[in-house]
C-alpha cells in the first residue's frame, strides 16, 4: 500500500518539482550573462583607488552621443548616486539644524474634518520632504556638472605659488560661484517639484502610512512654492553643500598640482627609481609623469645646480646618462605629437579616408567637392615622398587651376599624375590652403568629422602609433579582401543614410572644436617638454663643460622644426580657429580648450630661445636644407 | 657719490649728439659728420612726426547720445539703461533725479544711498588720492613720459632682439619702424586709446603688447608682411574687470608671461597670453601698481605703488618684499643685467638709490634676498654750469631711467623744476660697472631743449639691444678695420615732443668685430 502510494507521489513530485528545478536552472543560466556583465562592470571600477578617478588629461566627448554615453557610464552613475545621497544627508542635517517647521518628516496633526473629537495622528511634513529631495537633486546636479565641465581635470597653474595663497585667491570666486549655482539649482528643483513632486509625496505617505496635512498648502502648487522662507532655506542649504564640495575639490586640486622635487642623481642606491631620468623613461602613472616634466621645466629654468647634474657624466664610464635619458624622452614625446598631428591632418584633408589603402579605387556617392577632397588624400600620402621645395613654384598654378574649374575632373583619380601631384602639394604646404580648400571641404558637410572618429583616441597617444603604422604600411600592402571592401561599402552606405536624418545627426555629429581639443588634450606635457628642453639647450651654451648637449642638437632642432611645420599646417586647416576663445573668469577651469595655442606659442619661443643663444653657430649644425632655411628665418627674426 | 657738478659741461644749444669717439660723445650739426663715420653711424630711421597732423582723437564724448534727438522715456526704461551703462550708481542717480515720477520713498531711499555711495568713494579717495583722478590724468601722472599729455610720442619700445622699434603717438596710433624695410605699419584699434606703454615680447619676432586705457592689446605683426595698416583682427584683447587704466607692462625675459598693472587695481595680473588666462597677484597695501620692471635675468620684478611704498616680487613662487620710502612714491627703477642691483628714484627727491640683492644660489624658494636699506649713489640736484653761451641751470627730479643691457651705461631723464622758468629737462648718461664693485661715473649730460609752445614732453626710449639679430652692423665699413668707434652697442633714445626722435649714440669703444668676420 505504501509502495503503491509512493509511486504516484514520486510521479507527482517529479512533475511538480521537475519543472521547478528546470525553470530555476534555466533562469540561472539566463541570468548568468547579466551577473557576469555586472561583475565586469563593477570590477572595472576601483573605488579604493580614488586617484584613478581624477585625470590629468581631460576627456572631451566629441559628439553629443558620447556625452550622453558618459552620463550613463557606471562610474558616473555611482558618482551621481553617491552625491545625491550625500546631498540628501546634508539637507537632512540642515533641516534638523534649522529646526522650526523643517525638522521632522512626520508631525502630529489634527484631521481637519472632525475638530472636536480629535485623535492626533501622524502627518507628512512636506517641507522636510522637499528639503531632502532638494538636497538629492543638488547632489545629482553637481555630479552632472562635474562631468560636463570636466571638473576631474587637473589644470596646472601658470605660476607656482604657495598653497595658502592659491587657496585664498580662489575663495571669493568659489563663494560667488556656489551662491549663483545654488540659486539655479533651487530654481530648477522647484520646477521639477512642481511637475513631479506628487510622486515621491504619494509614495512616502503610502509606505509610511502618513496622512497629508490639510492645513498646509501642498507644495507642488504655485502658491505652495512661493514660500520665501522655504526658498531661502533651500538656497542656503545648497550654498553650504556646494561650498563644502568646492572647497574639498579646490584643495585637492591645489595639493595634487603642487610641484614635486625629483632628484637628478640618486644619493643612495634605493633612490634610483625615484630619479627624474628614470621616471621619465619608465611608464609611470600620468600624474607622476606630469609632475616629472613640470619639475624638469622648473629646474631647467631656475636651478643652475641641478642643471649641472643633468649635464654631468657618469662616474665610471663617463657617459651622459642623465642628459641622454631626459632628451630622449622629451624628443619622443614631441615626435609622438608630430605623428599624431600628421595623422589627424591626413584624416581631415582626406575626409576621413586616409586610412584606406591607396591602391583601392573606390568612388563613393558624394558631391563633387567631396571627390576633390577625397583625392587630395591619395596625394597627400604620396606627397610625403615628394621633394617639397622643388614643387613650390607649381603651387600657384595649381591654385589658379582649381579656382578656374572647381567642378571639373581635377580630382578624379584618373586624371594626369602631374596634376595630382599639384593638388597634393597644395594640400601639404601651401599658404592658400584655407582659402582654396575650405569651400570644398565645407561642402562635404558633417562628414568631415564623423568619419575621423577613430582618430580621436581621447588623448591616449599610445594608440596612435600602431594605427599610424597601419596607415603607413597599408599603402604598401596588396589588395584587401573582398569581404572587407564589401563591409566598408556597407558601412559607408549606412552612414550616408543615417547622416541624412537630422535627429541622428544631432547626436552623432562631431563638434570640430571638440575633436581638436581632444587631440591637444595632453599638450601640457609637450609644452613642459619643450620648455625644459629649450632651457637646457640654451643653458648648455655656457654651462655644459663636456659638450654633451651638442651631440643631440641636430636631433633636437630637427624635431622642433618638424613639429613647428606640422603645427603651422594644423592651424591652416579650414575648421581650425586661429584665435583662442574668450575664457570667462569662472571657477571652472577651461584651460584645456586653449592648450593648442599655448603649445604653438611655446614651440616658437623654444626655437627662438635656442637660436638667440646659439646665433650664427647654428650654421655649423647638421640639418636638412629645408630646416636650414627655416632656421635662418628664426635667426633673422622673421618667423 | 656722483653729482651733476662732476659732469662735463653740456654741449651748445642746437647741437645734436653724433657719435662716440675716444670714450666721449661728440656733438655737432648733422652736416659735420666726417665722411668715414657716415657709413658707421647706426642707420636709424628718423621719423618726422609733425604735430599738426597728429590730431588728438576727437572722441571726447564716449557715446553717440548727442547725435540723437533727446527723448524722455519711462522711468524704468531709463533705470534699465543707466544700470547697463553706468552701473549701480547710475541707477541710483537716475531714480534720485526723477522726483515726480516714482514713489516718494523710493526717491528718498535712492538719494540716501547715493549720498552714502559718494561718501564712501570720497573716503576711499582720501586714503588713495590718485583714485579720484580722471583716467587720462591718472595715466599722465604715472606714465614714464615727461608730460605724457603733451608728448607726440607717448610710449616707445625697442625690439629686444632685432632692429625695430614701436612708437605710440598722440593720435592713439602706433608706428613700427624696421631697419630692413621701408614699410611703416600703423596700428589702430577701436580699444587702443591713451596708450601708456608698449612692450615687445622677448623671444618672439612679432608680438607687441600695448597698455591701453581699458585693456591690454596684443598685436601679432607678421614680420614679412608688407601691409601698412594691419587689421584689428591681428590684435588680441586682454581685459579683466576692474583692471584699467593699464599704465605699465612687463614681459618675462623668457617670454612666457606678461605682467600688467593699473594704478586703480590693487592686483597686478600675470597673463599667459597664448591662452588669455590670467592670475591675479593681489596686495592691498598701496592702492594700486603704477610701474613694473622685470629684471633682465628674470628672477625679480619691481612693482611701484602710488603710495610711499614699493615691492619687489620674486618671480618663481611670487612672494614679495616691501620697502617703504620716506618722502614719496617710487617713480621709476631699473635693474642691472644680472638682476643683483636695483636703482630707483623717489618722487620729490633728486637722488638715485641703489638696492642690492643677494646672488641667487640654487633654488631660492620664496626669497627675494634684498639688503636692509637702500643707499644713495647719485645726487642730481640743481647745478649751474658756466658755458660760452651763458649760464645753464640743470637738475631736478628723476623721471625715468634705463640701464644698458650690457650694464655699462645708465641713462636718466632729469625733469626740471615745474614752476622755475629757467630749468629744463635734461638727459644724463653715466658710465657704470656692476662687478666687482658698483661704480657710477659721470659721463655726459645735455639738455633736451624743447619748444615751450608745443609742450615739453620727453620720453626715454631705452637702449637699443645688442644681439645677433640686430642688423645695424651691416653698415660697418671694411676699409676701417681697427677704428675704435663702432656704434653697435646701442643708443639712448630721448624723444622730444618737437617732432624729432633723437638718438644719442653711446657706443662702447672696442675694436671692430667686422674685421674679424
Amino acid at each position: 500500500m505504501e509502495a503503491a502510494g509512493a509511486a504516484p507521489q514520486r510521479v507527482l513530485l517529479r512533475q511538480v518539482l521537475g519543472w521547478r528545478v528546470a525553470a530555476a536552472v534555466a533562469w540561472s543560466v539566463l541570468l548568468l550573462p547579466v551577473c557576469t556583465a555586472a561583475f565586469v562592470v563593477l570590477s572595472g571600477l576601483d573605488p579604493f583607488h580614488p586617484l584613478r578617478w581624477i585625470s590629468i588629461v581631460p576627456s572631451i566627448p566629441c559628439s553629443r552621443l558620447a556625452l550622453i554615453g558618459k552620463i550613463f557610464h557606471p562610474q558616473q552613475v555611482i558618482h551621481s548616486v553617491v552625491h545625491a545621497v550625500m546631498g540628501m544627508l546634508v539637507a537632512w542635517c540642515a533641516a534638523v539644524m534649522t529646526k522650526g517647521k523643517f525638522q521632522f518628516l512626520a508631525v502630529p496633526c489634527m484631521p481637519s474634518e472632525s475638530l472636536d473629537d480629535a485623535v492626533p495622528q501622524m502627518c507628512l511634513n512636506e517641507y522636510h520632504l522637499f528639503f531632502l529631495l532638494c538636497g538629492a537633486f543638488m547632489g545629482y546636479s553637481y555630479s552632472l556638472l562635474y562631468l560636463i565641465n570636466n571638473m576631474n581635470y587637473l589644470p596646472f597653474p601658470i605660476i607656482q605659488q604657495y598653497k595658502y595663497l592659491r587657496f585664498r585667491r580662489s575663495l571669493p570666486l568659489l563663494v560667488k560661484h556656489s551662491c549663483v549655482e545654488s540659486l539655479y539649482f533651487v530654481r530648477n528643483f522647484c520646477a521639477t517639484y512642481y511637475f513631479f513632486g506628487y510622486i515621491p509625496k504619494m509614495w512616502i505617505s503610502t509606505t509610511m502610512d502618513l496622512h497629508p496635512d490639510s492645513k498646509l498648502h501642498p507644495l507642488d502648487t504655485l502658491t505652495g512654492l512661493l514660500d520665501l522662507s522655504l526658498f531661502y532655506h533651500a538656497w542656503l542649504c545648497g550654498v553650504f553643500l556646494l561650498i563644502t564640495w568646492y572647497i574639498a575639490w579646490s584643495l585637492f586640486r591645489i595639493y595634487a598640482t603642487e610641484t614635486h622635487h625629483f632628484p637628478i642623481q640618486p644619493t643612495f642606491a634605493e633612490e634610483t627609481d625615484q630619479c627624474l631620468p628614470k621616471i621619465l623613461n619608465s611608464n609611470p602613472p600620468l600624474i607622476i609623469k606630469f609632475l616629472a616634466l613640470q619639475d624638469l621645466m622648473l629646474l631647467s629654468q631656475y636651478s643652475p645646480i641641478r642643471r649641472q647634474e643633468v649635464f654631468s657624466l657618469s662616474q665610471p664610464g663617463g657617459h651622459p646618462h642623465n642628459w641622454t635619458a631626459i632628451s630622449r624622452e622629451c624628443l619622443s614625446l614631441l615626435s609622438d605629437l608630430t605623428q599624431r598631428l600628421m595623422a589627424q591632418q591626413e584624416a581631415a584633408a582626406a575626409n576621413g579616408r586616409a586610412k584606406q589603402p591607396a591602391g583601392e579605387l573606390k568612388v563613393a556617392p558624394q558631391t563633387p567637392g567631396g571627390v576633390v577632397t577625397e583625392d587630395v588624400s591619395f596625394q597627400s600620402q604620396r606627397s610625403n615622398i615628394l621633394p617639397r621645395a622643388s614643387m613650390s613654384s607649381l603651387v600657384k598654378s595649381s591654385v589658379m587651376h582649381l579656382k578656374a574649374s572647381p567642378g571639373s575632373d581635377v580630382g578624379s583619380p584618373f586624371s594626369s599624375p602631374a596634376l595630382n601631384c599639384k593638388t597634393g602639394m597644395l594640400d601639404v604646404n601651401s599658404p592658400w590652403h584655407g582659402s582654396v580648400q575650405s569651400p570644398h571641404l565645407r561642402r562635404g558637410g558633417p562628414k568631415l568629422w564623423t568619419l575621423g572618429s577613430e582618430l580621436q583616441m581621447n588623448g591616449s597617444h599610445h594608440e596612435s602609433f600602431p594605427m599610424l603604422s597601419a596607415a603607413r604600411t597599408g599603402s604598401k600592402v596588396v589588395q584587401p579582401s573582398f569581404v572587407y571592401t564589401w563591409l566598408q561599402n556597407k558601412q559607408e552606405q549606412i552612414k550616408n543614410f543615417l547622416s541624412k536624418r537630422a535627429l541622428i545627426m544631432y547626436f552623432f555629429s562631431k563638434h570640430p572644436e571638440a575633436s581638436i581639443q581632444a587631440i591637444f588634450s595632453d599638450a601640457q606635457m609637450h609644452i613642459w617638454a619643450l620648455e625644459g628642453l629649450s632651457h637646457l639647450v640654451a643653458a648648455s651654451f655656457t654651462e655644459d663643460h663636456f659638450g654633451v648637449v651638442q651631440t643631440a642638437l641636430p636631433a633636437i632642432l630637427n624635431t622642433l622644426l618638424t613639429l613647428q611645420e606640422v603645427v603651422d599646417r594644423h592651424f591652416k586647416l579650414p575648421h581650425v580657429s586661429s584665435k583662442p576663445p574668450r575664457i570667462s573668469g569662472s571657477l571652472v577651469d577651461t584651460s584645456y580648450k586653449t592648450l593648442r595655442f599655448a603649445l604653438r606659442a611655446s614651440l616658437k619661443t623654444a626655437l627662438y630661445r635656442i637660436t638667440t643663444v646659439f646665433g650664427e653657430h647654428l650654421n655649423a649644425v647638421q640639418v636638412s636644407a629645408e630646416h636650414k632655411k627655416r632656421l635662418q628665418q628664426f635667426l633673422e627674426y622673421k618667423e | 657719490m656722483c653729482s651733476l657738478a662732476l659732469f662735463p659741461p653740456p654741449p651748445p644749444p642746437g647741437d645734436i649728439t653724433l657719435y662716440e669717439f675716444n670714450n666721449a660723445l661728440v656733438c655737432g650739426r648733422t652736416s659735420e659728420l666726417p665722411l668715414p663715420f657716415q657709413n658707421q653711424v647706426a642707420e636709424l630711421p628718423v621719423p618726422t612726426l609733425p604735430r599738426e597732423t597728429l590730431k588728438a582723437p576727437g572722441r571726447l564724448e564716449p557715446s553717440a547720445r548727442p547725435a540723437f534727438i533727446h527723448h524722455r522715456e519711462a522711468l524704468w526704461k531709463r533705470c534699465l539703461s543707466a544700470w547697463r551703462d553706468v552701473g549701480l550708481c547710475g541707477l541710483l542717480a537716475e531714480v534720485a533725479a526723477a522726483e515726480d515720477e516714482g514713489p516718494q520713498w523710493l526717491n528718498a531711499t535712492s538719494q540716501f544711498l547715493l549720498a552714502l555711495c559718494r561718501w564712501l568713494s570720497s573716503l576711499h579717495g582720501s586714503f588713495f588720492p590718485h583714485l579720484s583722478l580722471s583716467t587720462e590724468d591718472m595715466i599722465a601722472t604715472f606714465s614714464q613720459a615727461v608730460d605724457w599729455a603733451g608728448c607726440t610720442i607717448r610710449a616707445f619700445a625697442w625690439h629686444p632682439h632685432t632692429s625695430k622699434f614701436a612708437a605710440a603717438l598722440l593720435d592713439d596710433s602706433i608706428r613700427v619702424y624696421n631697419s630692413s624695410s621701408v614699410t611703416v605699419p600703423s596700428l589702430k584699434h577701436r580699444l587702443q586709446r591713451n596708450v601708456a606703454a608698449v612692450a615687445w615680447k622677448p623671444l618672439c619676432a612679432s608680438i607687441l603688447a600695448v597698455a591701453c586705457q581699458s585693456c591690454v592689446l596684443l598685436w601679432h605683426l607678421d614680420p614679412t608682411s608688407l601691409s601698412t595698416r594691419p587689421s584689428s583682427g591681428c590684435a588680441q584683447v586682454l581685459s579683466y574687470p576692474g583692471h584699467s587704466p593699464v599704465t605699465s607692462l612687463a614681459w618675462a625675459p623668457g617670454g612666457q608671461l606678461l605682467l600688467s598693472a593699473s594704478p586703480a587695481d590693487t592686483a597686478m595680473l600675470v597673463w599667459d597670453v597664448s591662452t588669455e588666462s590670467c592670475v591675479q597677484l593681489p596686495w592691498f597695501g598701496g592702492g594700486g601698481v603704477t610701474y613694473l620692471s622685470w629684471s633682465p635675468d628674470g628672477s625679480k620684478v619691481l612693482a611701484a605703488t602710488p603710495s610711499a611704498v614699493f615691492r619687489v616680487w620674486e618671480a618663481q613662487t611670487w612672494t614679495c618684499e616691501r620697502w617703504p620710502t620716506i618722502t614719496g612714491r617710487c617713480q621709476t627703477g631699473c635693474w642691472s643685467p644680472d638682476g643683483s642691483r636695483l636703482l630707483f628714484s623717489v618722487l620729490g627727491e633728486s637722488v638715485i638709490y641703489s638696492l642690492s640683492f643677494s646672488e641667487p644660489r640654487g633654488e631660492m624658494q620664496g626669497q627675494v634676498g634684498g639688503s636692509k636699506t637702500a643707499s644713495v649713489v647719485a645726487d642730481l640736484s640743481e647745478t649751474t654750469f658756466e658755458t660760452l653761451y651763458g649760464e645753464e641751470r640743470i637738475g631736478g627730479e628723476i623721471h625715468s631711467m634705463a640701464w644698458d643691457p650690457t650694464g655699462e651705461r645708465l641713462a636718466v631723464i632729469v625733469r626740471g623744476q615745474r614752476d622755475a622758468p629757467g630749468s629744463q629737462t635734461v638727459v644724463a648718461v653715466f658710465r657704470t660697472r656692476n662687478s666687482p664693485v658698483f661704480e657710477l661715473l659721470p659721463w655726459y649730460v645735455r639738455s633736451l631743449r624743447v619748444d615751450t609752445h608745443v609742450g615739453f614732453g620727453v620720453i626715454l626710449g631705452g637702449f637699443m639691444p645688442r644681439s645677433p639679430g640686430a642688423r645695424w652692423r651691416r653698415r660697418c665699413h671694411p676699409a676701417l678695420p681697427l677704428w675704435p668707434f663702432y656704434p653697435k652697442t646701442g643708443c639712448v633714445l630721448a624723444v622730444s615732443s618737437v617732432t624729432r626722435l633723437e638718438a644719442l649714440c653711446s657706443a662702447r669703444p672696442q675694436t671692430s668685430s667686422c674685421h674679424r668676420k
